[in-house]
């Protein structure tokens, strides 16, 4: 038999109909449901008479518009309290599992998904949500759709897809003492480029990637997107099946069993071949902090924003239109960056484990008088779990905001954004103009990064940390 | 040969574009879903705007703040909003769209990757509800690209010249018209220039006939519910 990749086994696995001159329909296993991407989707089916195939197949929840104000506030934004009241309205009206804004396991989709053990190995799992990459971590082929296509899977639970190549980046080595799995994302993202896996779907695999927690590979397959990847995965390991054990929607019983079973025959088969291969050795890895508006403009903490003769060609003009919204000029250190604020959260970064390691540099320090710095947990369960271990104290007596769960700051729908011309640290995953709010400035960073920042008022080294 | 009998041929230069719908944000409005077929599309004639930047993301294309409305119509007011428009809510007179050379352009050619970012479908129903048609450029970003296939919007991969000479040819000549003829996959003007493109030919046949394609899906009712037999929804997920 054919040596086949991870990927490949998934696909296969979910191939309903393929019929000559039309896209493959794959089947998928679990859809993520959110407030924004889906109303439209909705009002298709209503309109043409049509039912959710599968709602146990289906999970919602309000994430994006949610304001990170203590729960109970009322929502001032009418227009988001529309848009959330509409997804309360069509859970009910088609019978579909919601985890609304006042449940104790309400959170951000991408946080609560593996949390709550729906996301497992093998599956194929989709959201109108570019970042539902997240999910590869644990060995299941997810990727982001649009409304459209929100409107299909829910219509039919199948969805007619072109097959993507595979690329395989191998990461040698392990990650040094305060380099994070967001370093790692950002050290891919500046090294193939935002568009440098477009139409691939991204294995990683190599000791680093076998070294990281399975929040740290969340991080990591998180930001596949934002090198252009359809979906970014790492094989399932003893890691991921410890991870999903128990866990309330994880299989159980004599299915337990079953289950690993079958995942332990997922891993890519030795000689299975990629389109593309990217070696990347962890040693050349280490604190990067992003100077310009996409993703992929990044440097090493220790270094300086680009002098322009030194880009090629092509990406010099983008690099000057970045750094003309960026206020900064080539040749600046990193570490001479003063910040405004600072963001520790989003679905990249705000787990538990980023929580904790943002604790571990926060305290016993203060916050700079010159920043304003808030920490908005990826879920209730994390926050929760947070404050059991005494976390949000190290954070509120350093002079951090501690808020309720949501998207908040890493786009800025809800109440939490940038000010015109102010700064930010953010752990989130895009830098582009505006994101975070109009004439906001994003740098992106790990959460130990952050947390530094916002205490030293600037970039600082988290290498050279003198933790307390 | 008749070029656009049916596209925008009534729909004049006067108004400012993308407000047709405009000025009803936040007004819950009826669906339009009576006609279940996607547009199709042909072959379209229209002026062509260039937007020399590289990695248009969709944060740029719709900003965020407009994400809340729940119907898919009236984004084309808010389209390319921060460059369209300076912080007091005045036209940016520098931008692109805002040059009176192009009101009424129909086709965008636009640096690489274009609609990276985020999966917002809403980035291509501004475009379109602003009054494109299709636009142009070397690569787009995987989501963007199956997104605009779903709307009748039909995103044209051209080489980086050819990108660039589209590009040039939009700067300098007047009133620059160019056809995009997705019969011919094929690009051209009327000054010698021609390019064909390539597309997926299940996508391609789906735009010249408009078609519905959870229709097309649920053909296969008998094979989605054989899969379905053999894959029942796991006991832990039917539970309430």
């Amino acid at each position: 038999m054919a040596a086949l990749t991870l990927f490949e086994k998934i696909w296969n696995a979910h191939l309903v109909a393929t019929s000559a001159g039309r896209s493959p329909i794959l089947y998928i296993d679990l859809h993520l449901v959110h407030e924004v991407t889906s109303p439209q989707a909705f009002d298709g089916l209503r309109a043409a008479g049509r039912k959710v195939r599968q709602p146990a197949r289906t999970v919602a929840t309000v994430d994006h518009n949610v304001p990170t104000e203590p729960r109970g506030t009322p929502i001032t934004d009418l227009i988001a309290a529309r848009q959330i009241a509409a997804l309360q309205q069509n859970c009910k009206e088609f019978g579909i599992r919601l985890f609304d804004i006042d449940s104790p396991e309400q959170g951000i989709v991408h946080v609560i998904g593996p949390e709550l053990g729906f996301s497992q190995p093998g599956m194929t799992i989709v959201c109108g949500d570019s970042h539902t990459s997240t999910h590869g971590a644990f060995g299941a082929l997810a990727f982001g759709i649009g409304t459209s296509e929100v409107e299909h899977v829910l219509a039919t639970q199948c969805l007619g897809q072109q097959k993507p190549k595979t690329m395989k980046i191998d990461v040698h080595g392990q990650l040094a003492e305060g380099v994070m799995a967001k370093d790692l994302a950002l050290g891919i993202t500046g090294h193939i480029g935002t568009d440098g896996a477009t139409g691939h779907v991204i294995e990683y695999a190599g000791a680093a990637v076998r070294g990281l927690s399975m929040e740290g590979r969340m991080t990591l397959c998180n930001m596949s997107i934002e090198a252009g990847a359809r979906a970014g995965m790492v094989a399932p390991d003893e890691a991921t099946i410890a991870y999903v054990k128990g866990r309330r929607f994880a299989p159980g019983g004599g299915d337990w069993d079953k289950a690993v079973e079958r995942w332990r025959s997922l891993p890519t088969d030795e000689g299975a071949a990629f389109d593309k291969v990217v070696e990347i050795d962890a040693a050349q890895l280490c604190p990067f902090v992003t100077w310009g508006t996409n993703p992929g403009m990044v440097a090493p903490v220790t270094g300086r924003v680009p002098e322009l003769s030194a880009l090629k060609e092509n990406d010099r003009r983008a690099a000057e239109l970045a750094l003309q919204y960026m206020a900064l000029e080539p040749g600046r250190r990193i570490e001479d960056i003063r910040i405004d604020r600072v963001f520790i959260g989003s679905c990249t970064n705000s787990r538990i484990e980023d929580l904790r390691a943002a604790a571990r540099v926060a305290k016993g320090h203060r916050v700079s008088s010159e920043v304003r710095a808030m920490i908005v947990p990826g879920s209730q369960a994390v926050k929760r779990v947070a404050e059991q271990e005494g976390l949000h104290r190290i954070f509120l007596d350093a002079g951090f905001e501690w808020r309720e769960s949501g998207c908040s700051m890493c786009l800025g729908m809800n109440p939490d954004i940038l000010q015109p011309g102010e700064r930010c640290a953010s752990t989130s995953n895009r830098n582009f103009e505006g994101r975070q709010g109009r004439g906001g400035r994003t740098h992106l960073v790990s959460p130990m990064m952050a947390a530094a920042a916002a205490i030293a008022g600037h970039f600082t080294d988290i290498r050279n940390w003198k933790f307390q | 040969m008749s070029e656009s009998p049916h596209f925008w041929q009534t729909r004049g230069c006067i108004t400012p574009r993308g407000f047709r719908e405009g000025g009803d944000f936040g007004k819950r409005t009826q669906p339009d879903y009576e006609d279940r077929a996607m547009k199709a599309f042909t072959i379209h004639r229209g002026c062509l705007a260039p937007l020399d930047r590289a990695n248009v993301d969709t944060d740029q294309i719709i900003p965020k703040q407009f994400l809340k409305r729940i119907e898919k119509t009236g984004f084309g007011q808010f389209l390319f909003y921060d460059w369209r428009f300076v912080a007091d809510g005045k036209q940016n007179p520098d931008f692109v769209l805002n040059d009176p050379r192009y009101e009424g352009a129909t086709i965008l050619v636009a640096g690489k990757n274009f609609g990276c970012g985020s999966s917002r479908e809403h980035a291509v129903w501004a475009l379109s509800d602003y009054g494109f048609r299709a636009i142009i450029s070397s690569s787009f970003a995987d989501i963007f690209a199956n997104n605009s296939a779903k709307n009748g919007f039909l995103s044209v991969r051209l080489s980086e010249e050819e990108v660039a000479e589209l590009m040039r040819r939009a700067q300098d000549v007047d009133n620059y018209q160019i056809t995009v003829d997705l019969e011919k996959c094929e690009v051209r003007d009327d000054q010698g220039f021609s390019a064909k493109f390539s597309i997926d030919d299940f996508v391609r046949h789906c735009l010249l006939n408009g078609l519905d394609d959870i229709s097309l899906t649920l053909q296969h009712e008998s094979e989605i519910a054989a899969y379905e037999a053999q894959h029942p929804a796991p006991s832990a997920l039917r539970t309430r």
